[in-house]
């Protein structure tokens, strides 16, 4: 059986023009390479930040000096990351716009074209976007407002709600969490906060766009969310970014907090260009009676180290982690989760579906912690992998538990796709490359289900892209 | 003018190991026949074989409508109007059954009318009393073996194509089922889709009225006959219309 048509490798074609545009580069001020103590110092005047905030990233610049680079994961990829070459701040030259109207047109083209549109205008009014290390529009939903929700930029939150964001900032990810955690505390740059107020249940998901455009330079966006008690939140952010030739690091952090009763769905699409090293620090607490869901896709970039965790540490807290990766051609994800339970009756559950294509390579990171006296919690972790040609897939689970009356479940699957799967589908008019596609969004189906339409859609979207001539 | 199907000098091997050697079968269109033999003998292999499982090497040709099928990748072949009821549908995990009709529809037909083809769907599925449910579902995916062959009855009626392949479709059905299959195969030949039908029951062969009956036997068509051959065999046995042959 021979496939009817040679397709080009579509892949190889989209990493120079898929997301291959830049718009001109306009800045107001931009860092020279290379982090000094001179370059923190500037970035925090120049923000006009208060002191104690200047305090919390010159120690946490100073850490990041003194902290090894992570010893495990990839470190031969880790070690290429060079620290001197990255512009550590630009701030483009437009200020912040409160509608969609000011903002400039060759912005909109630009999320244009990484067909965003659809999101764009039903959920314009409530949209924080970052463009460069900064966010250049904002606008805020009235009955948000109006409901006592915090949705700014990080920038504008520190100014407009000090107190706030001083209380809860680098409370769940400490300067000294690790390297990239450091790194992003001394420098970081935009970002979204969000604060829910007591009791408040927001219906419509909240969401950020966040894109890199200048060459060689780093985003260490910074996120915050806390829902307050019995609230509920679910945010979304989708990553995208152009094409340029050489290495660019993205170092964010995210912290979530659950108060009592609250819940909060925290969900990622990243799709970052095939050169970009994603090293994301996402951590949550969630307190009695709360819930947190990391719902994570990755499918760009060259090199992800990501692993979103939970620390329940309140009666009857529950952890979700549903995370996804694609890797294709050179590109290495190492993502998995973590989750920690750190109180009694604590509940969790982890899927991680994984694909590897040509010379990709999937590795699951999990790691389970139960405490001695944390009784009766429950822990289930599902590591389902999907592996074509000579790519890899791993699987590093860690269970740690101190505490006899736990219950944890590890299932880990690695398959192929099925030959008889494929003559089923095609027997009914598929070509290979269809059946295909079916059957991998078939596989992340756990994952697409929980995402808004829009989203899906645009997933299996960028998925069938990146599957295109990968396969037979 | 050429034969509707036409099976000429068929061979089926897997690796090493010759199944079909030399079969030749035509069939007219309009006609419901059935292939009938041991366990074993290659029923099944034949079916899938002229699909294009890559399982099977072939040589030989196979022509519908005077299109030669086994040069072509078997998407190709589907989309020619040949279609293959599998004895044991493939699960598709994550795959929901209304999303698969959807392309596969698309993909037979070169295009899609939503509304033609939402009206299709629903009337077919109220033909063969099969719950709205079931398109939520992941194709085949803990259906029971009664599902599973009703899944495959309402693609045959729904994509109507030109031939039908079935292998087995009253294997594991209870009565009740079986009659909903059994009338789904006729509606399919009503609204003109020959069938090629392979089973080891009297019963559904008695209940469609069976044109033609083709025994497999050694790699070849062995005996031909209308269904009288049929009632004969449930009857003596394999060995002994062959003896006879």
């Amino acid at each position: 059986m021979s496939k009817d048509e040679k397709k080009p490798n579509v892949k190889s074609i989209s990493e120079e023009y898929k997301y291959g545009f830049k718009t001109k580069e306009k800045y107001k001020f931009k860092s020279d390479k290379g982090l000094t103590e001179e370059i923190v110092r500037a970035i925090s005047e120049f923000k006009k930040e208060p002191e104690w905030m200047l305090e919390f990233r010159l120690k946490a610049y100073r850490a990041f000096k003194k902290m090894p680079m992570p010893w495990w994961g990839n470190t031969e990829l880790l070690n290429t990351v060079d620290f001197e070459n990255i512009h550590y701040y630009i701030k483009p030259e437009k200020d912040h716009k409160k509608s969609w109207d000011d903002v400039p047109e060759e912005i909109k083209e630009t999320f244009d074209k990484l067909g965003i549109p659809e999101v764009e205008r039903k959920f314009l009014a409530g949209v924080t976007a970052q463009y460069e290390s900064e966010v250049v529009y904002h606008s805020i939903k009235k009955e948000f407002e109006k409901l006592g929700i915090v949705f700014l930029d990080m920038d504008s939150a520190l100014k407009e709600y000090p107190d706030l964001v001083k209380k809860y900032f680098g409370t769940v990810i400490p300067i000294h969490d690790n390297k990239f955690a450091a790194l992003n505390s001394a420098v970081w740059s935009g970002g979204s906060f969000i604060y829910v107020p007591k009791g408040v249940k927001v219906e419509t998901p909240l969401q950020a766009y966040f894109r890199i455009n200048a060459q060689n330079m780093g985003q260490f966006e910074r996120t915050l969310i806390i829902a307050d008690e019995g609230s509920d939140v679910h945010y979304i952010e989708g990553c995208s970014a152009p094409v340029y030739s050489s290495d660019s690091l993205h170092a964010a952090v995210v912290e979530v907090i659950a108060l009592k009763g609250a819940r909060i769905r925290y969900s990622t699409i990243q799709n970052w260009s095939n050169n970009v090293y994603n090293l994301v620090t996402k951590r949550a607490v969630a307190y009695e009676n709360a819930t947190v869901e990391w719902v994570d896709g990755n499918i760009g970039a060259k090199f992800t180290m990501k692993y979103p965790a939970i620390f329940l540490k309140g009666e009857n807290a529950h952890a979700e982690v549903l995370s996804v990766a694609l890797a294709g051609d050179d590109q290495h994800q190492d993502s998995g989760a973590k989750v920690f339970h750190l109180a009694p009756n604590t509940t969790s559950r982890i899927v991680s579906k994984s694909i590897s294509t040509g010379t990709g390579r999937a590795s699951y990171r999990g790691w389970i912690k139960v405490n001695k006296g944390m009784k009766n919690c429950k822990s289930d972790v599902r590591c389902d992998a999907l592996i074509f040609g000579k790519s890899r897939s791993d699987t590093y689970p860690r269970m740690e538990v101190y505490e006899p009356t736990t219950k944890l479940t590890h299932e880990a699957t690695v398959s192929k796709i099925q030959e008889d799967q494929l003559f089923y589908l095609m027997s009914r008019g598929l070509s290979e490359d269809e059946a295909s596609t079916m059957i991998i969004n078939g596989f992340f189906e756990p994952f697409t289900k929980e995402l808004p339409m829009e989203y899906a859609v645009e997933f299996n979207r960028l998925v069938s892209m990146e599957m295109e001539g990968s396969i037979g | 003018m050429s034969k509707f199907f036409e099976i000429k000098n068929l061979k089926v091997s897997i690796g090493d190991k010759n199944i079909i050697s030399d079969l030749n079968l035509t069939l007219d269109k309009g006609t419901i026949s059935t292939i009938m033999g041991k366990n074993g003998i290659g029923k099944s292999t034949l079916a899938y074989a002229i699909m294009g499982h890559p399982l099977y090497q072939t040589e030989g040709e196979v022509f519908l409508e005077g299109t030669e099928i086994l040069s072509l990748p078997v998407h190709k072949r589907a989309q020619t109007g040949i279609f293959l009821g599998f004895q044991h549908p493939i699960e598709v995990p994550g795959v929901t059954v209304v999303k698969f009709l959807q392309q596969a529809y698309k993909a037979l037909k070169g295009n899609i009318d939503y509304t033609k083809f939402q009206k299709s769907l629903s009337e077919w599925m109220e033909f063969l009393n099969i719950d709205k449910s079931f398109l939520y579902r992941y194709l085949n995916e803990g259906f029971s073996g009664g599902e599973k062959k009703k899944l495959e009855t309402l693609q045959l009626l729904l994509f109507n194509p030109k031939l039908a392949i079935l292998d087995e479709p009253d294997s594991g059905l209870d009565v009740d089922a079986l009659k909903i299959v059994g009338q789904g195969i006729k509606k399919a030949r009503e609204n003109g889709t020959t069938v090629l039908l392979i089973t080891h029951y009297q019963k559904l062969l008695d209940f469609l009225e069976v044109d033609k009956v083709f025994v497999l036997n050694d790699g070849k068509i062995a005996i031909e006959g209308d269904k009288s051959l049929a009632e004969t065999i449930e009857k003596h046995g394999y060995d002994f219309v062959l003896a006879k042959a």
